[in-house]
C-alpha cells in the first residue's frame, strides 16, 4: 500500500484528469440477507490483470443496523487537528451521535497514517432545504474546502472504504469481512498516470449513490458543466465522480424513474428511436433533448447501488459496450451478480467456502441497464429493448 | 488632373492576344463595365475591375489573367495602402464607405489557435464508417427537468407530466445565415432553401420577407423580425421553423441592415412592401425596444402570435456585454440565442463598423456560455453562433466552446461561386449572387448551387463524424461545451483563460 497522498492529489498532479482501466464487482441479495465481505473480496482479487495496485474500494450497504436513521460519514483524515476542526464544525451544524476511529490494519512501520474515522451524524433541520441537501452542501464544502479531510462517504447504513493499494491489501487493510451488507459494491484499478490517492479511489459516493465504474467518459467536459450549472463542484478530476453526481441529480433531484433515468445517461440511437411508437418517441426524444448534457460518452461500465428508500443496484455499460459487464443469478435466484469478467463467478465456485452454483450467467446488452432490488428482485435484466417493461402514458398524447 | 486619379488600382486585367479570339463573351459578363471592345481588340479598365473572376472563367480561349496591380506605392508600416485607399476614397467622395462580407482586417482568428484532442490507448476512437454516430439535435426552448409521476402501485405505469416547449430536429448542428432576399437574389435563395430542405438544416431569411415561392421551404426556415419590419404579416410569422428577432448583427453592431435601393426592384419591393429604387435601411435599434423589458414583451407577442409552438429567439452580434446581455434575453423568454461575431457578413455595412466594432465569436461563445450555465439556463435554450465559420474546423471548434448551432453565412456563398470581390453592395455581383438584375440573376443556376451547397454540408458533416469518432464520442451533444477536448496554442494565454480552456501540453 501507498502511504500517502490520503486525502488529495499530490499538487504536482492537481487539476490533472486521471484515467483509469478499472476491475468491478458487485452483487445484492434480494430477501436482503446480509453476509460477509469475503465473497466480493474473492470476486474481485480474482481480476488481478485489471489493477496495478494503485487504489481498490469497497461499499457495503446495511453494515450499520444501529444507526441505520443517521448519515454514516466515512472520512479520511491527514492530521489530528484537521480531525478536530471537522468535527467541532459538524457540532456547529449538527448533532454527532456517534464518532469512532474505522478499525484498520495500520502497519506499525508507518509514520504518517490517515486517521481514518467515522460519524453517525444528523443536521440540524432547516427550513429551506432538506437534510440530504445539507450533506451534499457539507460533503462538497469539506472536500473542496477543508485542506487535508476528505469524506469518502456520506449515505445512511452504508460506508465506503477505500485507499491506495491492492484490492487484496485494501479488503485486509479495513477487515471487509468482519462487515455484513445486503449490497456490495467493489472496485480495483489500474490509472495510467498519476500515482493515485487515497481519496481519488472508487467508490464513489454522494449520499446513499455508490458507483464504481471502468472506463473513460469521452463527454467529461460536457457533463461537468451541465453538472457546474445545478451547484455540483467537480473537485476530484475523475469521470467517476461525474457519473455519481449525474445519478444523484437524475435520480434524487429530478425523481426520474430508474429506467428513464438510465435512458438519460446512456440514449438509444435515433436510428432505434424511429422505429417506435409515436408515445415512446416523443417520450424518448424528450429526454434526449432535456438530458442533453448528462448523456455518457465513451467506453464505461458502471455498477451503481443507492438506498434511498430502498437498497438497489444498477449495471450499466456505454451504448457500444466497449468496456465488459456480465451479469449472473446464484441457483435459488436470490442474490444477482455484476461483474466486469465471468471470472469473479467461476472464482466463487472454486470456493470451497460457498461451493457455489449459477443459475444463469448472461451478458446485458449494451447501453441497457440491469436492475435489481432488494425485495423486490430482478426488475430488468439487461436484455429489455428501451422502456419495453414500462406503460407509458404521455401527456397530451 | 483631379485628386482622384491618383487612386491606385488593386488589379491589372492581362488578356493574351494571342489566345483572344475577340468573341466580346467577356464584355458581356463583366458587369462592372470593366472590359469593352474598340472595334479592333477587347481593352480593360484596371480601375473598375474587382477580380471577381467571372471574365477569367468564361473566356473561351483562356486568355485572360486578371493579376495583382504591382504599381508600388512608398512604403509605410503605418499608413498602409489600405488606409490611404480609405483616405483617397473619403476625400474624394465625402460620404461613409460601405464595404461588403465580414470584418477584412488579418486578425488573429482564435479558432485557429484551438487543437482538438483524440483518443489514444486508455479509450477505443469510433470508426464512423462502421458505426453510428449521430449528428441530429433538437433546436428551441427545452425544460431544465422531465416530470415522470409513477403510479403508487404499479411502478411500472409512468406518465410523462412535463409540457412540451417548443422545439424540433434538425440532422446537423448547422444553420445558413440569414441573408435576404435583396441582399442576395432569387435564385440563390432558392437554392439555399432547397438545399437546407433536403439536408434537414436550418437557413435564417434574412430581414427581407418571404416570397411566396419560398413558404413551401418554411419548416426549415427561421425568419426574421428586424428593426424595419420589411415583410412581417401573419403569414410570415407562422409559416416558419423559427422566428427570429434580429436585434444587431455581427458585422454591424448596432446597425440595423442597408439594402441599397439599387438592389430595389419589382420582386424585392414586394416582398419587403416598399417602394422600388428605395434604399432599405432599417432603423439601427427596434424603436419598440429600448430595454430589455420591451424585448420580452415582443417575444410575448410573438409567442402569442403563433400560438406558442414556433421557438422564438433573438439574435445580437457579439459585444463586450454579451454574456449579461444574452441572460437578459434567454430570462426575456427567448428560445434560442443567436451570437453573431465580430467578422460576421453582410451585404452592406459601413466599413468603419464592419472593421472595427464586436468580439470574436469564439470569446462571445465562451462567456455566453459560461455566464448561461452560472445562471442555472444554458441547457434550456439553444445557442447558435456564428460570425466567421468558415470551414467544419470552426464548426466543430464552436460546439466545442459551447454552441449548439454552427451559422454559416459567406462559405454558402463561396460554394455558389462567388469569389469573396466583396462588391455586394453595389448590387453587380456577376454570379448572380448579390445581386437583382435578371440579366446577372438568371447566371445562377439554382440546381447547380443547390447541389454544391448540399454537397459542401455533406462534407462537413462527414468530417465532424470524423473527428467526433476520434474523440471517442458517438454524438454530437457530448461534443457541446466539452471544453476538455480543445488545447490552445496561440500568443496569449489570457485568451485561453477566458475560453476556459487548457494549453497545448497540460
Amino acid at each position: 500500500m501507498k502511504w500517502e497522498n490520503y486525502t488529495s492529489l499530490p499538487e504536482i498532479f492537481r487539476n490533472q484528469r486521471i484515467f483509469d482501466g478499472c476491475g468491478i464487482s458487485g452483487y445484492l441479495n434480494i430477501d436482503g440477507k446480509r453476509d460477509s465481505g469475503s465473497k466480493v473480496i474473492d470476486m474481485l482479487c480474482i481480476l488481478h490483470d485489471r489493477e496495478n495496485g494503485l487504489g481498490a474500494g469497497f461499499a457495503g450497504y446495511g453494515i450499520y443496523p444501529n444507526y441505520k436513521d443517521y448519515y454514516a460519514l466515512h472520512f479520511l483524515f491527514d492530521t489530528e487537528q484537521i480531525k478536530e476542526k471537522v468535527l467541532s464544525h459538524l457540532e456547529k451544524i449538527g448533532y454527532i451521535i456517534h464518532s469512532e476511529p474505522i478499525p484498520t490494519k495500520t502497519p506499525s512501520n508507518i509514520d504518517n497514517p490517515p486517521i481514518i474515522w467515522r460519524v453517525f451524524y444528523e443536521p440540524k433541520q432547516m427550513k429551506s432545504i432538506s437534510n440530504d441537501e445539507q450533506i451534499v452542501n457539507l460533503v462538497m464544502q469539506i472536500n473542496e474546502h477543508f485542506n487535508g479531510a476528505f469524506i469518502m462517504s456520506s449515505g445512511k447504513n452504508m460506508g465506503v472504504f477505500k485507499g491506495n493499494g491492492w484490492s487484496h491489501e485494501i479488503a485486509e487493510f479495513y477487515n471487509i469481512k468482519d462487515y455484513k451488507a445486503h449490497m456490495w459494491l467493489a472496485h480495483s484499478r489500474f490509472p495510467t498516470n498519476t500515482p493515485g490517492w487515497w481519496g481519488g479511489a472508487h467508490p464513489f459516493n454522494l449520499l446513499g449513490t455508490s458507483v464504481v465504474h471502468n472506463g473513460e467518459i469521452t463527454s467529461y467536459g460536457t457533463n461537468k458543466r451541465y453538472l457546474e450549472s445545478f451547484g455540483y463542484k467537480c473537485t476530484l478530476f475523475t469521470d467517476t465522480e461525474v457519473i455519481a453526481y449525474l445519478f444523484d441529480l437524475l435520480v434524487r433531484r429530478h425523481k426520474l424513474p430508474l429506467p428513464i433515468a438510465n435512458l438519460a445517461l446512456a440514449p438509444p440511437l435515433f436510428d432505434e428511436i424511429k422505429k417506435m411508437d409515436k408515445k415512446y418517441q416523443i417520450a424518448l426524444k424528450n429526454i434526449r433533448a432535456t438530458y442533453r448534457s448528462a448523456m455518457l460518452n465513451g467506453p464505461f461500465s458502471v455498477v451503481i447501488g443507492y438506498n434511498d428508500p430502498t437498497s438497489t443496484m444498477i449495471g450499466l455499460s456505454d451504448r457500444k459496450k466497449l468496456r465488459p459487464l456480465v451479469a449472473a443469478a446464484s441457483e435459488d435466484e436470490n442474490t444477482i451478480y455484476l461483474s466486469s469478467e465471468e471470472a469473479s463467478f467461476k472464482r466463487l465456485m472454486l470456493n470451497e467456502e460457498f461451493k457455489y452454483e449459477f443459475s444463469e450467467i448472461w451478458h446485458p446488452k449494451s447501453g441497457t441497464a440491469i436492475i435489481a432490488r432488494v425485495g423486490e428482485g430482478l426488475l430488468y435484466n439487461g436484455l429489455e429493448k428501451p422502456l419495453e417493461k414500462i406503460q407509458l402514458s404521455v401527456m397530451g398524447v | 488632373m483631379s485628386l482622384q486619379h491618383i487612386s491606385p488600382t488593386y488589379f491589372r486585367v492581362k488578356i493574351d492576344r494571342d489566345y483572344c479570339k475577340k468573341c466580346k463573351r467577356c464584355v458581356s459578363h463583366c458587369s462592372y463595365g470593366a472590359l469593352s471592345f474598340n472595334g479592333e481588340k477587347i481593352i480593360a479598365d484596371d480601375s473598375k475591375c474587382v477580380a471577381c473572376q467571372r471574365c477569367v472563367s468564361m473566356c473561351p480561349g483562356k486568355a485572360i489573367r486578371v493579376v495583382k496591380d504591382e504599381s508600388y506605392l512608398p512604403q509605410h508600416g503605418n499608413y498602409t495602402q489600405r488606409i490611404r485607399n480609405i483616405i483617397w476614397a473619403q476625400s474624394g467622395n465625402g460620404g461613409v464607405l460601405l464595404s461588403a462580407t465580414g470584418n477584412d482586417r488579418p486578425i488573429r482568428s482564435i479558432f485557429d489557435d484551438l487543437l482538438l484532442d483524440a483518443c489514444q490507448v486508455t479509450n477505443p476512437s469510433i470508426d464512423p464508417l462502421r458505426e453510428t454516430i449521430e449528428t441530429k439535435i433538437f433546436f428551441g426552448r427545452k425544460p431544465q427537468q422531465l416530470d415522470f409521476s409513477v403510479d403508487p402501485k404499479d411502478p411500472n405505469k409512468v406518465s410523462l407530466k412535463t409540457e412540451f416547449l417548443p422545439h424540433f430536429e434538425i440532422d446537423m448542428p448547422l444553420m445558413i445565415g440569414h441573408m435576404s432576399l435583396g441582399s442576395i437574389s432569387y435564385n440563390a435563395c432558392m437554392a439555399i432553401y432547397q438545399a437546407v430542405n433536403e439536408l434537414n438544416v436550418l437557413a435564417g431569411s434574412g430581414e427581407g420577407g418571404l416570397h411566396p415561392d419560398f413558404y413551401e421551404y418554411g419548416k426549415n426556415i427561421i425568419t426574421e423580425v428586424a428593426s424595419g419590419r420589411f415583410g412581417v404579416d401573419i403569414k410570415y410569422l407562422q409559416n416558419t421553423a423559427g422566428l427570429e428577432i434580429k436585434i444587431g448583427q455581427g458585422a454591424k453592431p448596432g446597425h440595423g441592415g442597408h439594402l441599397p435601393g439599387e438592389k430595389v426592384n419589382s420582386l424585392i419591393s414586394q416582398t419587403r412592401m416598399i417602394p422600388k429604387g428605395s434604399d432599405a435601411l432599417s432603423p439601427y435599434p427596434h424603436h419598440d425596444i429600448y430595454s430589455i423589458e420591451d424585448l420580452a414583451q415582443l417575444i410575448a407577442a410573438l409567442k402569442e402570435a403563433t400560438r406558442y409552438k414556433v421557438p422564438i429567439g433573438v439574435k445580437i452580434a457579439a459585444v463586450h456585454n454579451s454574456a449579461p446581455i444574452a441572460v437578459g434575453i434567454v430570462r426575456g423568454g427567448a428560445d434560442f440565442l443567436t451570437l453573431d461575431g465580430f467578422r460576421g457578413g453582410t451585404g452592406a455595412a459601413p466599413r468603419i463598423i464592419r472593421d472595427h466594432a464586436g468580439i470574436p465569436i469564439e470569446l462571445a461563445i465562451a462567456s455566453v456560455d459560461q455566464r448561461l450555465r452560472q445562471e442555472g439556463l444554458r441547457d434550456q435554450i439553444t445557442l447558435v453562433a456564428g460570425g466567421s465559420i468558415r470551414y467544419s474546423a470552426d464548426l466543430i471548434k464552436a460546439i466545442a466552446l459551447g454552441a449548439d448551432v454552427g451559422m454559416v453565412g459567406m462559405p454558402v456563398l463561396i460554394a455558389m461561386g462567388c469569389r469573396v470581390c466583396q462588391q455586394c453592395f453595389r448590387g453587380l455581383c456577376s454570379w448572380g449572387i448579390a445581386s437583382q438584375r435578371e440579366y446577372l440573376v438568371k447566371r445562377l443556376d439554382i440546381d447547380v448551387a443547390r447541389n454544391r451547397i448540399i454537397n459542401l454540408f455533406h462534407s462537413w458533416n462527414e468530417e465532424l463524424k470524423e473527428v467526433l469518432g476520434a474523440m471517442g464520442i458517438d454524438s454530437v451533444e457530448s461534443l457541446r461545451s466539452n471544453r476538455d477536448r480543445l488545447r490552445y496554442i496561440g500568443p496569449n494565454p489570457r485568451i485561453a483563460e477566458i475560453l476556459n480552456v487548457k494549453h497545448a501540453g497540460e
